[in-house]
């Protein structure tokens, strides 16, 4: 496609000193969001549609397959093709709710 | 380092964010009609609109040495309404000759309905008839593959667009490769939680190359950062990539595609090397 296309310029070393911290920050809001759901006053959200697919991203994390971010886009889409006959609202909500059909309308979605 | 922010939604920002935009290197910014938060309920609403796109914003960005270029519709968000969207198309032509109107954008589709696909169409239409660049809005989050790939597959099947002359924004990771592999330009649009942050930018670019490739703020009323170029600019040399692969996805991409309008020229000799 391009002549321009290239690898990371930076070695695996130089990634780790340059985004390490960042990133186990990251690591951390992930593992502290899960245990916080744990705490949740009512266990009322294990199969909603969005946490759900979140689950299902984090396998794709530890797969060690390169394309993680596709497979993870991809868990998070909506993969159906034929357009909706009427609009049913105009937020999007961040994963598919079409995996779960059954799942009640959530509140708000992002414009 | 200088740059175009080829997305940036003026009207929902201060005069200080033009300030600091020029502050950063900005020398020019394109900006899509699109979404007020609401839906507008008539006509004449977007005729005061598109006057402001028009008249006071170049006037404002120009205070600070800032050409500022606009694209004109009715947007996705309210592309359910067949009726208002053919008022708003009836109008749009007024409009087209004005000095720093670039096309017909941000159209595009953000839930799939049939009424969008068919106001897009619309849309697409107009373009033609008066010979026009398209600027394309993708849709958001889990609607943006499908999405992306009724509006590729689209205008692929309409074949009376040159791909060379429509932007398609806000691509992503898993909808990059079908924009680029159909000859359309790309953008990626650098928004804190709901789009692209600038550290995936880098890896789409430094994946796929720096042909028809740009990035831009998109910066709204939304959460949303009119310095995201630059902060790009600084995650690309963090990454140990040169001056001249940089400019060319800030500065002179944007000139390239935006070029092909007679209309669009950048402010004074700082272009010269660009914009031949």
């Amino acid at each position: 496609m391009a002549t321009d296309v290239s690898s990371c310029p930076l070695t695996q070393r130089q990634l780790i000193d340059e985004y390490f911290i960042e990133h186990r920050t990251k690591v951390l809001d992930i593992a502290a969001f899960l245990d916080r759901m744990d705490r949740a006053s009512a266990r009322d959200g294990e199969d909603d549609f969005r946490f759900v697919a979140f689950r299902e991203t984090l396998q794709e994390l530890c797969s060690g397959v390169p394309g993680r971010i596709e497979r993870v886009q991809m868990i998070l889409s909506d993969q159906t093709t034929e357009p909706l006959a009427e609009l049913d609202r105009k937020a999007a909500y961040g994963a598919s709710i079409q995996r779960v059909p059954e799942q009640e309308e959530v509140r708000d979605g992002v414009h | 380092m200088e740059y175009i922010d080829l997305h940036a939604h003026m009207v929902s920002r201060t005069t200080d964010d033009y300030e600091r935009m020029a502050l950063s290197g900005c020398l020019a910014l394109t900006e899509p009609a699109f979404w007020a938060g609401y839906d507008r309920r008539s006509v004449d609403v977007f005729a005061d609109y598109f006057d402001r796109l028009t008249d006071f914003e170049p006037k404002r960005a120009a205070l600070y040495g800032i050409q500022h270029y606009t694209w004109l519709c009715l947007n996705p968000k309210e592309g359910e309404d067949r009726e208002l969207t053919q008022q708003v198309l009836d109008i749009i032509p007024e409009f087209l000759d004005k000095p720093n109107v670039l096309g017909i954008g941000e159209i595009g589709l953000n839930r799939v309905t049939r009424n969008e696909l068919a106001t897009f169409q619309d849309h697409v239409d107009l373009a033609v008839a008066h010979d026009q660049l398209i600027h394309i809005h993708t849709p958001h989050l889990e609607d943006k593959y499908k999405g992306t790939k009724t509006i590729v597959d689209a205008l692929v099947a309409d074949g009376r667009v040159q791909p060379g002359r429509v932007m398609v924004d806000h691509a992503e990771e898993h909808t990059l490769p079908m924009i680029l592999e159909r000859g359309f330009w790309t953008g990626i649009t650098l928004y804190p939680t709901t789009k692209t942050s600038p550290g995936r930018a880098v890896d789409m670019v430094e994946r796929y190359g720096s042909e028809r490739i740009c990035v831009a703020s998109a910066c709204d009323w939304g959460p949303s950062d009119p310095l995201a170029v630059p902060r790009f600019i600084l995650e690309m040399r963090r990454r140990g990539h040169g001056e001249e692969f940089i400019r060319k996805i800030v500065l002179e991409n944007p000139a390239a595609f935006l070029g092909q309008s007679p209309k669009f020229q950048l402010p004074h000799a700082r272009a010269a090397s660009v914009v031949g």
